[in-house]
């Protein structure tokens, strides 16, 4: 299926078949990266910013590999250099970074929203970088690309997702991908941190994290994100880890086929032991690999979708 | 309902490739230094059919691989983004005569992206060219060195090539307007 949206703002707006189509994509470029030459001129001349208004090291490199690749010049835009420190607004940086030609705004903001205002503001194509507690969507693809290769499928497998849900834009991107491909997604954390109100959007909830894992085909641990938490959500990290780490004793009693993901940056000790982080079963850093993988193909995709009008959800 | 002509049948196409693969094998007369790499959709099963006759007149099998044009094309940003095919060539491609391989040859864009597509894999010795139909209209200065069939077409109209190695209930190639 042919993909029409001139930008990538979230999952929620999306069809299976789109998603489906980011995926399929993303298999042949994942096949560039494993050439000598690591290359193609698909995005050649184009301009693409990386306006990252929130701190993040591998996905905005991620992102900045994946526009080298297709042979797109990159500009890094983060909050320590910029005007913002001396209150320009966003509309007004983005506006002055479309005055210089840019073809791709990749925007991470602290704020929900933020890429889908920008798309009303601007030209260029808008891409998601994560937005606020909102959405993550190129975590999402990644996340459903190495799935969908280690297990041949995402319909019917059992996925399991633990930690902090409440505060985390990759549950979110997770849940309505994971969702809209058919997968049974089950939700599991401390009950101040995984309220039942996401069931609405149609997964289980259980804060049972021993029943949450026995039947998991994937268990995608998320990291407590201590900078969004504005107060105290449990009492302890060493209690976290007690009730809902994933330590050895609950991995000796998961499948044996089951995989671990993680989106990062990990814990050691805290939502994963150290061992289980680094064993075989563990696609963390395969993850890193297809991430690359996926951003190529959204760009691509993207760049074919700028003589269409944008359907915001 | 627009008006569909069949322009090559089962036996035909099958004819064709036929005396494809004896014009490539009276070109090169080191067989061990060809090798044929198609263009999908279409031109990789081509490319597998021309290289099972070629194992028969050479007697040693022939390197097949499938390349993808998608991310090399000229006008990427002027329509909605290509479906993303494989590209798999399993050979080293330094030295050796490669055949590109498509099912039709009309503007020259594909071959044009393919040939810069393969660089990516090394530098050929050689890159010759065969197609089932040519249809005319070049865009660009290409010309194919093994042709099935040269068929007049208006710009109206389109050639599609029907096989079943990729499902469909036999082979033939269909001329109808748009």
């Amino acid at each position: 299926m042919a993909w029409t949206k001139k930008h990538l703002l979230d999952i929620e707006s999306l069809t299976a078949e789109e998603i489906t189509t980011v995926l399929d994509t993303a298999r042949g470029f994942k096949a560039v990266g494993e050439r000598a030459i690591k290359k193609v001129p698909a995005l050649r001349g184009k301009t693409v910013v990386n306006l990252f208004v929130e701190p993040s090291t591998r996905t905005r490199t991620s992102f900045e590999l994946a526009a080298t690749r297709l042979s797109a010049d990159i500009v890094n835009f983060s909050t320590e250099a910029s005007s913002f420190k001396k209150g320009e607004t966003l509309k007004d940086t983005a506006l002055n970074l479309q005055a210089l030609n840019a073809d791709f705004i990749i925007i991470r903001h602290s704020a929900s929203g933020a890429p889908h205002f920008l798309s009303r503001v601007l030209n260029a194509h808008v891409i998601n970088a994560g937005d606020g507690a909102h959405e993550h969507p190129t975590q999402a693809f990644l996340d459903c690309f190495t799935i969908r290769e280690k297990k041949g499928r995402i319909a019917g497998l059992n996925v399991t997702i633990l930690g902090d849900i409440l505060y985390s834009r990759v549950a979110r991107s997770d849940i309505w991908a994971l969702t809209k491909l058919g997968a049974k997604v089950t939700l599991c954390g401390p009950a101040t941190l995984v309220p039942k109100t996401f069931e609405q959007m149609g997964c289980r909830v259980t804060h049972d994290v021993d029943e949450a894992i026995r039947d998991a085909d994937i268990i995608n641990l998320l990291r407590i994100q201590h900078e969004r938490q504005r107060k105290t959500m449990f009492p302890s990290i060493g209690e976290y880890t007690q009730l809902f780490g994933l330590t050895k004793a609950r991995f000796a009693k998961i499948k044996p086929d089951a995989l671990i993901m993680h989106p990062g940056p990990i814990n050691r000790g805290v939502e994963i032991d150290s061992e289980i982080a680094d064993c075989g079963r563990s696609v963390i850093l395969e993850q890193v690999t297809n991430g690359l993988a996926v951003r190529m193909a959204v760009l691509f995709l993207v760049n074919g979708g700028k003589n269409l009008t944008e359907t915001v959800s | 309902m627009p008006e569909a002509t069949v322009i090559l049948d089962a036996l035909a196409i099958q004819r064709a490739l036929t005396r494809i693969a004896h014009e490539i094998a009276e070109r090169n007369e080191r067989s061990t230094e060809v090798a044929l790499v198609g263009i999908p959709v279409g031109g990789d099963h081509l490319a597998a059919r021309l290289a099972k006759i070629l194992a028969g007149i050479w007697n040693h099998t022939v390197p097949v691989g499938m390349l993808d044009t998608a991310m090399h094309r000229d006008d990427l940003d002027q329509r909605v983004a290509p479906t993303v095919h494989p590209t798999d060539i399993p050979f080293d491609v330094n030295g050796k005569t490669i055949v590109l391989v498509d099912d039709v040859l009309f503007s020259g864009r594909t071959t044009r992206a393919a040939m810069d597509a393969l660089n990516d894999f090394g530098r050929p010795k050689k890159i010759q060219l065969a197609v089932l139909v040519d249809r005319g209209h070049r865009e660009l200065p290409i010309k194919a060195d093994f042709i099935g069939k040269n068929v007049p077409t208006s710009l109206d109209e389109k050639i599609s090539l029907q096989l079943t190695e990729a499902g469909a209930t036999k082979d033939e190639v269909i001329l109808k307007k748009k």
